[in-house]
């Protein structure tokens, strides 16, 4: 990339740009949506179920919102390597690794975000609940379902930590250019090459790009309350 | 099981299928190597400049993954990588002896230089003896920045203060900072607290937040910085695409890949200089 402003290259419409922020935007979304997948239901069962052991299960699930980035890129890159358990699959310097570390770091955001919400509502609703004689996995889809607003916030706080990280991407993707290179490994590479104006460039189109999904789901939120009364 | 936990069922194996769906099609790119090499050729621009001839040729893509020369040797013997590219002999032939590595070709070199603060504190500037350069800024005590990071100039380094007849690891004071980091943040580190910094030419020229920096010592023949390519063993590791990786290494060696690297330059000045013949390199 020849020495220019990232507002050039977003004017010029510079094609690998955009191959950049729509990988971002990729592996960030499929991370969100693997994530939601598992995290969802377990924090709602947790919410709802008694079972020994909850308390810590709640705190250890709180904690896991902050695990190290770094830390889950090098236990997926240990995983995912030939001579890992699970190198026979060849993932590793794939967008398909990006995904698996990102869900990992996604998935107790989203599930711990869920079991306060769903509690919260499960206490206030607990009496019709119970008179509605749902069973344990209807009850945890009726109250997913009233949750489901309140939820998209979690969603939200999970797509924020997958399109802000690097340390688990750039280990486990390798920043190879036009095949596992994001916005956030372009950023450390364009700062490690000493051109920091283009890296503080790539800097704001992440922002501007997170700022739009977050207006994109706040605005479907706000059309989903209105329909739903 | 009811209606709703059903679908979700079906949307969570729907999704995985079609996250792995994904990953197939990234296989599916069949005529792709992938190459562990240093943040030196890379950040200096070389892989940009002659990767498309090769493709252009060969049809065959050429994914980089840039690492210090220690993480990217790590990289070929976990199996992760079919060709490695680094400059670090003594590490280069231990990787080939311990049958990680099936052949070194020596490709091409370059040099280091000692870059400093234009204020130049230890008064070595203009100087073409790098140990007595060394020397100095250990006597007087002025900042050095040190990769730390058992990359290929790290282990540069540390050779040379073995030549100035200094133990760094022992005698190294508050003035000597490891960082642990690439090249190009250690120049970063350097530029930001004015301090002598170990550097190979090829990032250096490419380097843009130079600040006061300025080349201090440069010319020792003891700065000489030579890179090999290995193909990683397919006898250790099977999925090593070893048709596809040693095209590739016989391209760097032939004459026309010696020519595209000789032929790479910034503002007019040549980076690398091909050596592929000299069979003791």
């Amino acid at each position: 990339m020849p020495h220019q402003s990232a507002l050039q290259l977003v004017l010029s419409g510079d094609p690998a740009l955009f191959a950049i922020v729509r990988l971002s935007l990729h592996v960030s979304l499929s991370a969100v949506v693997l994530a939601a997948l598992i995290g969802i239901p377990l924090g709602a069962w947790i919410a709802l179920t008694r079972f020994p052991g909850r308390q810590g299960v709640i705190v250890l699930l709180n904690a896991l919102m902050g695990l190290p980035p770094v830390v889950v890129g090098l236990a997926v890159y240990l995983a995912l390597s030939r001579s890992g358990p699970l190198g026979a699959f060849g993932l590793l310097f794939t967008p398909g690794a990006m995904i698996i570390a990102q869900t990992v770091l996604v998935t107790p955001i989203i599930a711990a975000l869920t079991r306060q919400t769903v509690e919260d509502l499960w206490l206030e609703y607990h009496d019709e609940l119970t008179a509605m004689n749902l069973g344990p996995i209807g009850r945890v889809v009726a109250l997913i379902w009233d949750a489901r607003f309140s939820l998209v916030t979690a969603l939200l706080a999970g797509f924020g930590r997958a399109a802000a990280e690097v340390g688990a991407i750039i280990i486990v993707g390798g920043n190879i250019e036009g095949f596992t290179r994001t916005m956030t490994t372009a950023i450390a590479l364009e700062t490690s090459k000493g051109d920091l104006p283009l890296a503080v460039g790539l800097g704001l189109v992440l922002i501007s790009i997170v700022i739009a999904v977050n207006a994109l789901a706040w605005s479907v939120r706000r059309a989903g309350e209105r329909l739903a009364g | 099981m009811n209606m709703l936990t059903r679908r979700l069922l079906i949307a969570a194996t729907a999704s995985l299928v079609f996250a792995s769906g994904a990953v197939a099609q990234d296989k599916s790119q069949e005529r792709s190597i992938l190459v562990a090499s240093t943040t030196s050729t890379q950040d200096s621009g070389l892989f940009g400049h002659i990767l498309p001839m090769f493709k252009a040729k060969t049809g065959i893509d050429v994914k980089v993954v840039a690492q210090g020369t220690g993480q990217a040797l790590d990289t070929g013997r976990r199996g992760d990588a079919d060709v490695v590219f680094v400059h670090a002999k003594s590490v280069e032939e231990k990787f080939v002896a311990e049958g990680f590595g099936v052949k070194r070709y020596p490709v091409m070199y370059n040099d280091f230089i000692l870059i400093g603060p234009k204020s130049d504190p230890a008064g070595i500037k203009g100087s073409k003896d790098i140990v007595a350069a060394l020397g100095a800024i250990k006597a007087k005590g002025a900042d050095f920045i040190s990769r730390g990071d058992k990359s290929g100039t790290h282990q540069a380094e540390l050779n040379l203060w073995k030549v100035a007849g200094i133990d760094i690891a022992k005698d190294k004071g508050t003035w000597y900072k490891e960082i642990g980091q690439g090249m190009g943040a250690a120049l970063n580190t350097a530029s930001a607290s004015d301090a002598y910094v170990l550097a190979d030419r090829g990032t250096w020229l490419s380097f843009r937040n130079c600040g006061d920096l300025v080349i201090a010592v440069e010319g020792d023949k003891r700065l000489f910085n030579q890179y090999g390519v290995m193909l990683v063993n397919p006898d250790k590791h099977p999925s090593v695409k070893k048709d596809l990786g040693q095209q590739f290494i016989d391209w760097l060696v032939s004459s026309e890949g010696q020519k595209a690297i000789a032929d790479y330059k910034i503002n007019g000045e040549q980076l690398f200089y091909p050596n592929a013949s000299d069979s003791g390199a």
